[in-house]
């Protein structure tokens, strides 16, 4: 499924079977069909035309808003690291399709993907990364540190794998009070490598929590490639040693996204305790914007940028007759529109008076008008 | 604490925090304690003996040795609505888990523009004078009293013990409470609060004019009895219990100083860099023209705390070195 140039290319044709036979063996789980990924893809059963549209607009939202984050960058009009998720919408919005508003999402700072997705507006990401008072975080996170309490995004974390315990921490609540609800939490395969991630996983799997773990394995943590950071680089397979049931999937094709997050939450749902997704996937652009990207092969990305989640998509869609050249550009158009609107809000937008310097230092200092 | 006690009955600092516990656990079904053995065994130091009994493993939960994740865990929970009570078992280990206190409970709420507040309460233990040694003694509340976006806490007395948690579970952002290991067996008649308690205030524990002894936690019982040692040669000592180490109770220093024009600080962190430099350094801000002597600091011994116990009570603040320090203000 992947590039050749990477070890995992070299390991195995369907890595994903593997994981999933690990996890069968290794898992707990009573329900066996929830343990189970797709073993084929039927296009019959998957969603419809409108709904492949959607996917794909929610894909193009993403990475025509995060090309017009390169050039604003390019013109200092936004600072800070910037982590772009180009390449990675797949994953965002194939997991996003299985959750519910109840449900509550932790991310990473690679997170415009996940908040777009979330339906945190263009314009509230685009205010924040402007640092305008109309940001998502009023101008206090950032692109690194968008939340929206509203649609239940707890999120972008820094810290890596630093979100972990806290979904952890909101799955919890959820399970004691009786409610449903999933935690979906984003992190990357550099995570893996943390404390935070394993003591996570063992009281989520301990506890049986309603807890989602996404893994975007892009293969890389920065610099530094999966294989060099990890001894074993079958991650789903690892996480199946906590008691968890996890598999690998094709982070490229959002509808295998789609089907194998609705499965996991399905489980969740059922009270079956966390789950583990590794979306393998990669990221098209450096790590930061600041990254100059010496640490991977170009025919490595020319490789996978041969598998870009959108074209994957649109491709099946011309084949099956479903999309034109009308409908893109009407949803390109549609996309500039909302992206063009963003910016000029944020640029309107006004900035965050020095005086408001402490506020939301405490919920006393929050209160605090004037 | 219910309404039969006798007055002669005694209460000890670790039943006056349980009592809080019980008290806690018992009005607000969002509360629920976790932590390392605060269930099956009762808690490290047995603060939480016959919780597990009254309210169940849902409600008094044993956590497996990942402070990350628990405290991370209590921020979660928190954030979704409920009141954990976290209990770490030593401000040492506090370590493995000050990522998640520094960058996402102090944090999140100005990250996020205001939207998430972050309700938790952190109990952990602290402090020297047991022959734990130099990884289960330190003083590092200090540390987290530099944290903007947290409330610190030292009960230093029964009635805080008792007292200090139901204000510190209504407070909608982060409290960490630092209980001095050798409080736990303090026995004493528990007195009803006197005020509504309220956790921005430090207390007069004993009224002087002659000099202010400003301390909190494990040195407030070392610091009344230099006052009484002072009183014995005449010298009027106040003692100040700050009681909140963040926020500082500016005003009651500043009060204090005033009435006194000299001061000692005692702290049993390290001298350099510590809680009691801060104190220092407020009162040469704010009081520097009522000073009638250098303001005086009776810190630990700038070593990690030894085991052998006369080497532990030579590292240690102790009466005399206060007693000591005293004088040179006054002589
Ligand atoms: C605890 C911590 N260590 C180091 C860093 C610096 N850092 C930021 S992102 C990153 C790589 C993370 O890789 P991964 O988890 O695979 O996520 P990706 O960036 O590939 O999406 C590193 C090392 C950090 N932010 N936090
Ligand atoms: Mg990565």
């Amino acid at each position: 499924m992947s590039p050749a140039g990477t070890t995992r290319a070299k390991k195995a044709p369907a890595p994903q079977k593997t994981a999933r036979t690990a996890a069968k063996k290794t898992t707990t789980m009573k329900k066996t069909k929830s343990a189970r990924g797709p073993t084929t893809r039927v296009p019959a059963a998957g969603p419809d035309t409108a709904h492949r549209m959607e996917l794909l607009e929610d894909m193009l939202r993403i990475r025509r808003f995060e090309e017009r984050c390169v050039e604003l960058y390019s013109a200092a009009k936004i600072r800070g690291f910037v982590h772009l998720y180009i390449g990675e919408e797949a994953v965002a919005v194939g997991v996003n399709e299985a959750l519910t508003p109840e449900d509550a999402v932790v991310s990473t700072y690679r997170e415009h993907g996940h908040a777009l997705a979330r339906g945190i507006t263009a314009e509230a990401v685009m205010a924040e990364m402007y640092g305008r008072t109309t940001g998502c975080s009023g101008g206090r996170g950032g692109s690194m540190h968008l939340f929206d309490a509203s649609r239940r995004f707890y999120g972008g974390n820094a810290i890596v794998a630093g979100g972990l315990p806290l979904a952890a921490g909101l799955a919890l609540a959820d399970h004691m009070r009786g409610q449903t609800h999933v935690t979906c939490c984003f992190f990357g395969d550099g995570a893996f490598a943390e404390g935070e991630f394993h003591e996570t996983a063992n009281l989520a799997a301990l506890w049986k929590l309603p807890l989602l773990l996404i893994c975007e394995n892009n293969l890389y943590a920065m610099g530094t490639a999966l294989e060099r950071h990890e001894a074993q680089t079958d991650l789903a397979m690892r996480a199946t040693s906590y008691g968890m049931v996890a598999w690998a999937v094709d982070g490229m094709d959002v509808e295998a996204v789609e089907r194998a997050a609705r499965q996991a939450v399905e489980g969740i749902r059922a009270g079956t305790g966390p789950h583990f997704l590794e979306l393998r996937t990669y990221r098209f652009r450096a790590h930061s914007m600041y990254d100059p990207d010496r640490y991977r092969e170009k025919g490595e990305i020319e490789q996978w940028k041969s598998r870009d989640p959108i074209s994957l998509l649109t491709d099946r869609m011309r084949e099956n007759r479903e999309l034109s050249d009308e409908d893109v550009a009407r949803i390109e158009q549609r996309i500039t529109a909302e992206v063009d609107h963003a910016v000029e809000a944020a640029e309107q937008a006004p900035e965050e008076p020095v005086g408001h310097l402490l506020h939301h230092v405490t919920s006393s200092s929050a209160r605090a008008v004037g | 604490m219910g309404g039969g006690r006798t007055h002669e009955e005694k209460t000890t600092y670790r039943e006056a925090m349980r009592e809080a516990l019980r008290e806690a656990l018992r009005s607000d079904d969002r509360v629920f304690l976790m932590g390392e053995d605060v269930g099956r065994y009762g808690g490290c130091f047995g603060v939480s003996l016959g919780l597990l009994e009254e309210f169940g493993p849902e409600r008094v939960r044993d956590t497996p040795l990942s402070e990350s994740a628990f405290v991370g865990a209590g921020i979660g929970a928190a954030l979704a609505g409920m009141r954990p009570i976290v209990e770490i078992m030593t401000v040492n280990f506090s370590l493995l888990a000050l990522d998640q206190i520094l960058n996402n409970a102090a944090t999140l709420l100005h990250m996020s523009g205001g939207q998430l507040p972050v309700p938790l309460v952190i109990r952990m233990t602290t402090g020297a004078g047991r022959q734990l040694a130099a990884q289960h003694s330190h003083s590092l509340e200090g540390w987290y009293a530099h944290i903007p976006g947290i409330r610190v806490l030292a009960p230093a007395t029964l009635e805080d013990a008792r007292h200090m948690l139901a204000p510190a579970l209504a407070d909608p952002d982060p409290v960490l409470i630092f209980e001095h290991g050798s409080l736990y067996n303090v026995s004493g008649e528990l007195r009803p609060p006197s005020e509504a308690m309220d956790l921005d205030h430090a207390a007069i524990r004993r009224a002087g004019t002659d000099i202010s002894l400003i301390t909190y936690g494990g040195s407030l019982p070392k610091a009344l009895a230099a006052a009484d040692e002072l009183a014995a040669e005449g010298i009027r000592a106040e003692v100040i219990d700050l009681r909140a180490l963040r926020p500082l109770d500016d005003a009651a220093i500043t009060a204090s100083v005033a009435r006194t024009h000299r001061a000692v600080v005692i702290d049993e962190a390290w001298r350099t860099g510590s809680l009691a430099a801060e104190v220092s350094a407020r009162i040469a801000e704010g009081s520097f023209y009522e000073l009638d002597a250098p303001v005086e600091r009776v810190c630990s011994a700038e070593v990690p705390i030894p085991y052998a116990r006369r080497l532990e009570q030579a590292a240690l603040p102790q009466t005399a070195d206060i007693v000591a320090a005293a004088h040179r203000a006054v002589d």
